[in-house]
């Protein structure tokens, strides 16, 4: 039962800030609103007992990632706003009303698409990945998934020397 | 009692305002965000799963994921500051260099 | 039932914040006493005995100052910044532990809030997010000043925690678990203070820890003779003394987490020598205290004693040299351990 009203008040906060992340006309209040919708996801993690991903997802995106857009919004600061006037050309209420209706679809197969409905963990609470979850990740990581972990870091170290050599101001 | 339906309803919902942020708002940092939103509901659905199935596979793959969108968020933002350099808009629709 | 998960975390909850408020007060008198003795005169002595009422005295005059706000500056992050700053100092004592389990009232209370089983990187964690306190009150106060010196207190920061977070992996790889309890437990298993066993490590994270809350001799973003006092220019009153504690509540949070990690925690010294067990009359929390003012007290005479960092020897420092040394650190540190 605490775990239903748990869930339920993180999702209506990920879910909420969410929007007011897409809405926003300031875009500094636009990120911040995308920190908190970051921290509420962490929370969501810890109710999953996945406690490293919610420690990694607070250090690396709301304490790294947003940082990074903070920064670049800060530098971008624009006299005039970057949408005053509307295009032409583009039809926002087409977008928007495929959207809702690609999301309906998605929420009907989900919820009508099983003619059981799927089993709830047996004893979730004190198993071993939830106990030992930096363990278990550090065995898989290290062990089945060695290959990919190396090829992680090759991909930050590149995204690091082009993310510097874009925004230098002379090459 | 909360199943994984729970949380891929919530997943859903989560990727589609990323979807409807990336198709409606012309500021391309918030067209950014809005793509990380989209990759936040993917790492949700893929930690329900490892939840439920007692596996951390899903775990590794939302680490992976999270990398994966740090690199493409520092790429990006190179990309919008080196734009903004040249033409002094964030707005999409006048970064239109390579058309006609 | 009730009681063991409600009312007890609740008490410790208050107990906690209520010492480090108070103990952030007197941070302010000890910092100026001690900088006074340095310097050969005496520090505050009017207000009271020797001074010791004289952070009354700051804060009554800090309450009834005006409370201005910069025209033209973003209302709701403007007031926020100070508490985005405060507020992970203080969440992170969640896991610092004090002592071991204690008998009172015929139960036993452990002297810690509570034990997450990755404490060390929710430590970190936290210290990542009081970043965004510092570029909002940059931003939020709507002038260049401000906005300068945020911008390079940030990148100060996050260059620090690079280093700093490397050394707790090398310390990681030592305890062998991320649980803060459990890296007091095994520096008893061990029976030697994780000091000794990781200098280096130790000696880059004090440096980092400097630069981290922003002390002298790294506090460039904030001297008042450096760019009008830097980031928190615009603020008066309360604001500025939510600024102000938060600096001296990251200062004890951390003098904490070093003593934890490096000194032993609530160990005596030299934990494995027997003759020394005469000790043991002494509550274990006395020891945890004794060695986060000593550490408190170093921070205090390195400010009193070195000069200020230019920003760009700062950052080199922090990039050319302490990340370097962090990282052999790791590999030294895993060929150790794999070859023991």
């Amino acid at each position: 039962m605490g775990e239903a009203i748990a869930f339920y008040v993180i999702s209506a906060l990920i879910l909420g800030f969410a929007v007011l992340v897409i809405t926003t006309r300031n875009t500094v209040h636009s990120v911040l609103f995308l920190v908190l919708n970051f921290l509420a996801v962490a929370a969501l993690y810890v109710l999953l007992t996945a406690q490293f991903l919610a420690v990694i997802q607070i250090l690396v995106y709301a304490g790294g990632i947003v940082v990074l857009y903070l920064f670049v919004v800060m530098l971008v600061n624009l006299k005039r706003p970057p949408e005053v006037h509307a295009d032409p050309h583009r039809r926002s209420s087409l977008g928007f009303s495929l959207s809702v209706l690609v999301l309906a679809e998605l929420a009907a197969i989900v919820v009508y698409g099983r003619l059981t409905p799927a089993p709830v963990a047996a004893t979730a609470e004190g198993t071993d990945l939830a106990v030992n979850n930096v363990e278990r990740i550090g065995y898989l990581l290290y062990t089945d998934y060695l290959i990919p972990f190396e090829v992680a870091s090759m991909l930050l170290l590149v995204a690091m020397i082009g993310a510097i050599v874009l925004a230098k101001r002379e090459l | 009692m909360i199943t994984p339906t729970h949380y891929m309803v919530l997943s859903a919902a989560l990727f589609m305002i990323g979807v409807i942020g990336v198709m409606v708002r012309r500021n391309i940092i918030v067209i950014f965000m809005s793509i990380e939103l989209i990759l936040n509901a993917v790492n949700i659905n893929l930690v329900a799963f490892s939840y439920q199935l007692q596996n951390g596979i899903g775990q590794v793959f939302a680490i992976f994921v999270i990398a994966v969108a740090a690199a493409e968020a520092a790429v990006g933002l190179g990309i919008i500051l080196a734009f903004y350099r040249n033409k002094e808009t964030i707005n999409i629709d006048e970064m239109s260099v390579m058309r006609w | 039932m009730i009681i063991d998960t409600y009312v007890i975390p609740l008490l410790k909850i208050l107990i906690v914040l209520n010492a480090t408020l108070v103990g952030v007060t007197f941070m302010v008198l000890l910092e100026r006493k001690v900088i006074a003795w340095v310097q050969v005169r005496l520090g505050p002595m009017r207000v009271g005995p020797y001074g010791i009422l004289q952070p009354i005295a700051d804060a009554v005059k800090l309450l009834l100052k005006e409370d201005i706000t910069p025209a033209r500056a973003d209302k709701w992050v403007f007031t926020a910044a100070p508490i985005i700053v405060m507020v992970p100092a203080l969440i992170t004592f969640a896991v610092i532990p004090f002592g071991p389990a204690v008998r009172l009232f015929g139960r036993d209370v452990p002297l810690y809030i509570t034990d997450i089983n990755v404490g060390l990187l929710y430590i970190v964690s936290v210290a990542s997010i009081g970043v965004y306190g510092i570029i909002l009150g940059g931003w939020a106060s709507n002038s260049k000043y401000p906005l300068l010196a945020s911008l390079r207190a940030s990148a100060q920061l996050i260059s620090y925690e690079v280093a700093v977070t490397m050394t707790l992996v090398s310390l990681i790889m030592t305890a062998g678990t991320l649980s803060m309890v459990k890296i007091v437990e095994s520096q008893y298993m061990a029976g030697v203070w994780y000091a000794f066993v990781q200098p280096v490590a130790f000696v880059v994270f004090f440096i980092g820890a400097l630069a981290e809350t922003n002390r002298a001799p790294f506090d460039m973003a904030e001297a008042e003779q450096e760019l009008t006092g830097g980031f928190h220019t615009e603020y008066s009153g309360m604001r500025f003394a939510l600024f102000f504690l938060a600096e001296y509540a990251n200062m004890i949070v951390i003098s904490s987490v070093s003593t934890t990690l490096f000194l032993g925690g609530w160990l005596r010294p030299f934990p494995n020598v027997a003759a020394l067990s005469f000790l043991d009359f002494v509550p274990a929390w006395i020891w945890f205290l004794l060695k986060t003012f000593a550490f408190l007290y170093v921070f205090l005479w390195v400010r009193a004693t070195l000069p200020r960092y230019r920003y760009d020897q700062l950052m080199r420092l922090g990039w050319k040299v302490l990340i370097p040394i962090a990282i052999a650190n790791i590999i030294v540190t895993g060929i150790v351990k794999v070859a023991l």
